[in-house]
């Protein structure tokens, strides 16, 4: 640190110019990119956008080709303001929200089974591992002939997409505890409940939040690939019809706000982990 | 399997032994850790127990804390059910604050009342709701200590519990250590390989080599012990069953 400010506010002389390596010592080579400043990981896509809106106002970009950056905001605006999209955004988040519920807790109650008990975990893990392996998307034929082409079909599969993150996560957590803490628990002579209950679940916890939040990732990518079915409201029905109509700015709306979500629900549970797992930074406060 | 043939020491005076190991044996993995030991430990007694590293001196430690399950061995021994350990790391678990883990396990409605007391018994009254991360290993280490006292138990495993820490902290913990056995009075074993360290806290040395007990030595020095004119002799001796010499 002050080897950098008295590099920066250094007044070279006469003497030191003439000898600029062997008298003073030239700035250390960067041998590691220092921190982005607060809000730099903006940079590239501002300048995306301002690329874009560019190459459109000068006629590189037809608007058939895709829509201005400018014409998406205004027709956000006024699909917002005559009440379309609030509609389909809340057809699309119930769909999302409830099979993320459902899956969360799914995955939930099998990690803590196959985590806790030898039964479980003989009975389940093999099923996830599998589950795991097979793409959602080719779950969509079954699902359809099952469940038919309605929402219970759309809402069984995004929750089965959203169970295996947060069980592969939670269960490695809860497998993965720590002897030496099992160890302490056994020499106070805690119970098994008691055990569970302040042993592993809270050293399981930062687990269940990486699947939480991977999972809320899924959610949204299921959602986009299931609203392309059957469906008469929600993002996907939106701009599947905005295809048949050639009108990009909408489609480019819908894209925005499926990226509004994903990093809203992102930053939603990171805001819950930080404040769940406080006493982990504890030093840097 | 004569166990004459090894250190036997027999408690002092009447009082039934607090601790007794008969001719206990551990292997792992075919290889004999600890072979044949017998030992009794007086109540209150303050025993220290050294060796290098791979004597056994841990796992005999282990065995006297029930540590040892599904380790091959065989042999009787016999310890207070109420027992504290204070492991090298300090364990904290980092979800709990400083009081909730000193308070680990402990059953009873008075259990906070006797955490705070604990706390501030090792010195860090007011510092309940810390969480571990925030704390020095230091202190992290008082917390420890607080955490074994609290239960008030009859007899206290320590395995090197003052190995990660700095000299300076060091010799802090010995004293606090020193003044909280003094208040407790419970049966201590300190598993240590800080030759100094067991002469200045401990009644009686014992040196493990091999996974037998080679050397089992009053120590009746007064305190404070390093300035006892036998410290230096009895020093001399213990580093030499060790089979170091300290020429420096």
């Amino acid at each position: 640190m002050s080897l950098i400010t008295y590099a920066t506010g250094f007044q070279p002389s006469a003497e030191t110019e003439r000898h600029p390596v062997g008298t003073q010592a030239a700035r250390p080579p960067q041998l590691a990119p220092s921190r982005l400043p607060r809000g730099g990981i903006l940079f590239g896509p501002v300048a995306l956008v301002a690329i874009w809106e560019l190459a459109s106002r000068i006629g590189w970009l037809s608007p058939k080709f895709l829509a201005a950056p400018s014409t998406a905001v205004l027709t956000g605006i006024e699909l917002l303001s005559n009440g379309t999209l609030a509609d389909h955004f809340l057809a699309s988040a119930q769909r999302a929200y409830l099979g993320l519920g459902i899956g969360v807790a799914l995955g939930l109650g099998m990690a803590l089974a196959a985590g806790l008990s030898r039964i479980g975990e003989a009975s389940l893990d093999g099923l996830v591992q599998i589950k795991r392996a097979v793409p959602t998307l080719a779950l969509i034929p079954l699902a359809i002939l099952w469940l038919g082409i309605g929402e219970a079909m759309k809402v069984a599969l995004i929750a089965s997409s959203v169970l295996v993150p947060i069980y592969i996560n939670t269960h490695a957590a809860l497998t993965g505890i720590d002897i030496r803490h099992v160890e302490l628990a056994r020499s106070v002579g805690l119970s098994r409940g008691a055990f569970l209950r302040e042993v592993a679940l809270p050293g399981a916890l930062p687990g269940f939040f990486t699947g939480l939040r991977l999972a809320v990732t899924t959610c949204w990518t299921a959602l986009v690939v299931l609203e392309q079915i059957n469906t008469t409201e929600g993002i996907g029905y939106l701009m599947n019809r905005a295809r048949d109509y050639g009108q990009t700015d909408v489609i480019v709306v819908g894209l925005a706000i499926y990226a509004i979500l994903g990093l809203g629900s992102d930053f939603a549970v990171r805001f819950w982990e930080r404040r769940a797992l406080s006493y982990r930074k504890a030093l840097a406060s | 399997m004569n166990a004459s043939a090894h250190p036997l020491h027999l408690p002092r005076g009447h009082a039934p032994a607090a601790v007794s190991l008969r001719e206990v044996t551990r292997r792992f993995s075919g290889r004999t850790v600890l072979n044949e030991v017998s030992l009794d430990f007086a109540p209150g007694e303050f025993v220290a127990l050294i060796g290098k590293s791979g004597s056994g001196k841990s796992t005999l430690l282990r065995a006297l804390a029930g540590l040892d399950d599904g380790v091959d061995g065989e042999g009787r021994i016999s310890v207070p059910q109420d027992r504290s350990v204070l492991f090298q790391d300090s364990r904290l678990l980092p979800w709990k604050n400083a009081l909730q883990n000193v308070v680990f396990g402990l059953r009873g409605a008075d259990a906070d009342e006797r955490g705070r007391a604990a706390l501030a018994d090792v010195g860090l009254g007011g510092r309940e709701d810390a969480w571990p991360n925030a704390l020095s290993g230091g202190e992290q280490q008082r917390v420890a200590l607080a955490r074994s006292l609290v239960r008030q138990p009859r007899l206290l495993l320590a395995d090197e519990p003052f190995g990660a820490l700095d000299a300076l902290t060091r010799i802090r913990m010995h004293e606090l250590l020193f003044r909280l056995i003094r208040q407790h009075r419970p049966t201590v074993l300190l598993v240590t390989h800080d030759v100094d360290e067991a002469i200045k806290l401990a009644d009686r040395v014992l040196v493990m080599e091999a996974g037998r007990i080679v050397v089992d030595r009053p120590v009746a020095l007064a305190h404070p012990r390093l300035k006892d004119p036998h410290f230096e002799a009895l020093r001399g001796d213990l580093l030499a069953a060790l089979g170091v010499s300290d020429a420096v």
